[in-house]
């Protein structure tokens, strides 16, 4: 386990799983990233007593939190669900402002290296300046 | 004076405006947006009904039960907002066995703060502030000048509906819509309809 864990937030259980996946590449052998997305009933959307206990899930192995987030209730239901925790463990979680994809490869490739969230989150929110086409 | 029965009322006859109107809901929404509005509101509220607490319970209990319920059941940003605008509807009236006039406005005012601290709109931004804000505006200006609480809340769903008809003009700056840019002109932005549901059922329940 890594310092940090990285959490995946989506409207869709699919996309956070595949972005998941993707980031792993870069970090082969990580256990340190969480992906949570959709309803309680499989739709697609947010939830944030899932959020919630992705969240209790990264803390009970992690020393810290980031969360990335795709679409506008990912990022309130994510805001919920880090309220819903104890005090304690609010501290130790920060949410990322980040595009999704490129964010979680930086941030995952950040934790693997054994960053402290603050630094996982500033890498991730590198990735609002990287070009794709140079 | 609204007490816990008059609150249960007025959260059931919201559950049943969205449940009337959750087709016209999802339509505006798919005008303008994820095309879900009616139905996650819609699926929010029929749990908030299903949890309701049993008679005896406080006028607080009962608005924090629907913010659950609306937290953990709805999926879209709706839930996120409603669910915040009744919680701290819930802390504004904590301790409070029946509502003043002046309970209910404060409940109100307090709900949208919380809307707009958790949605970071501003009015104009095309989104259910501007709905929800003439409405506790025309709320807070009834009871100060004296009218009841049936009349004030009239006055402020009114006040909300105007609100709902002028986004139909606007560009969206916030929310699913705010993607479309210019294309969301024309269109009326979904929360204001369904917040205008919301004062209307207020206005129907809490006065009697």
């Amino acid at each position: 386990m890594s310092r940090t864990a990285v959490v995946v937030v989506s409207h869709s259980k699919q996309l956070a799983e595949g972005v998941r996946e993707l980031a792993l590449q870069m970090a082969r052998g990580s256990n340190s990233v969480w992906a949570v997305g959709g309803t309680d009933d499989g739709g697609i959307g947010t939830s944030a007593p899932a959020i919630h206990g992705a969240l209790v899930e990264a803390l009970g192995h992690c020393d810290e939190a980031v969360v990335l987030m795709d679409l506008g209730s990912a990022h309130l239901n994510t805001e919920i669900a880090i309220e819903m925790l104890d005090d304690a463990l609010q501290q130790r979680v920060s949410m990322a402002d980040a595009p999704l994809v490129e964010g979680a490869i930086l941030a995952v490739v950040s934790a693997a290296g054994d960053a402290g969230s603050a630094e996982v989150r500033e890498r991730a929110e590198e990735a609002r300046r990287m070009n794709k086409m140079m | 004076m609204p007490g816990a029965h008059a609150v249960s009322t007025f959260v059931e006859r919201f559950a049943a405006a969205v449940d009337a109107h959750a087709q016209e809901l999802t339509e505006l929404d798919s005008a303008i947006g994820d095309a879900d509005h009616g139905i996650n509101l819609q699926r929010g509220m029929r749990a908030a009904v299903e949890r309701l607490p049993a008679g005896g319970a406080a006028p607080d209990a009962i608005l924090r039960a629907v913010a659950t319920a609306l937290i953990s059941k709805t999926g879209g940003a709706s839930g996120p907002l409603y669910g915040t605008a009744f919680l701290r509807a819930s802390q504004a009236v904590a301790g409070c066995g029946s509502l003043e006039a002046a309970d209910v406005a404060r409940m109100f005012r307090a709900a949208l703060d919380g809307i707009r601290e958790r949605g970071k709109a501003e009015p104009g931004d095309k989104t259910m502030v501007d709905a929800f804000t003439p409405a506790v505006d025309a709320l807070e200006a009834g009871i100060a000048r004296g009218d009841d609480l049936r009349t004030a809340l009239r006055a402020a769903a009114q006040a909300a509906g105007a609100g709902s008809d002028a986004t139909i003009p606007l560009v969206a700056r916030k929310g699913r819509a705010s993607y479309l840019g210019e294309r969301s002109r024309e269109h009326r932005d979904p929360g204001s309809r369904s917040t205008t549901l919301l004062f209307e059922a207020a206005a129907e329940a809490l006065p009697a």
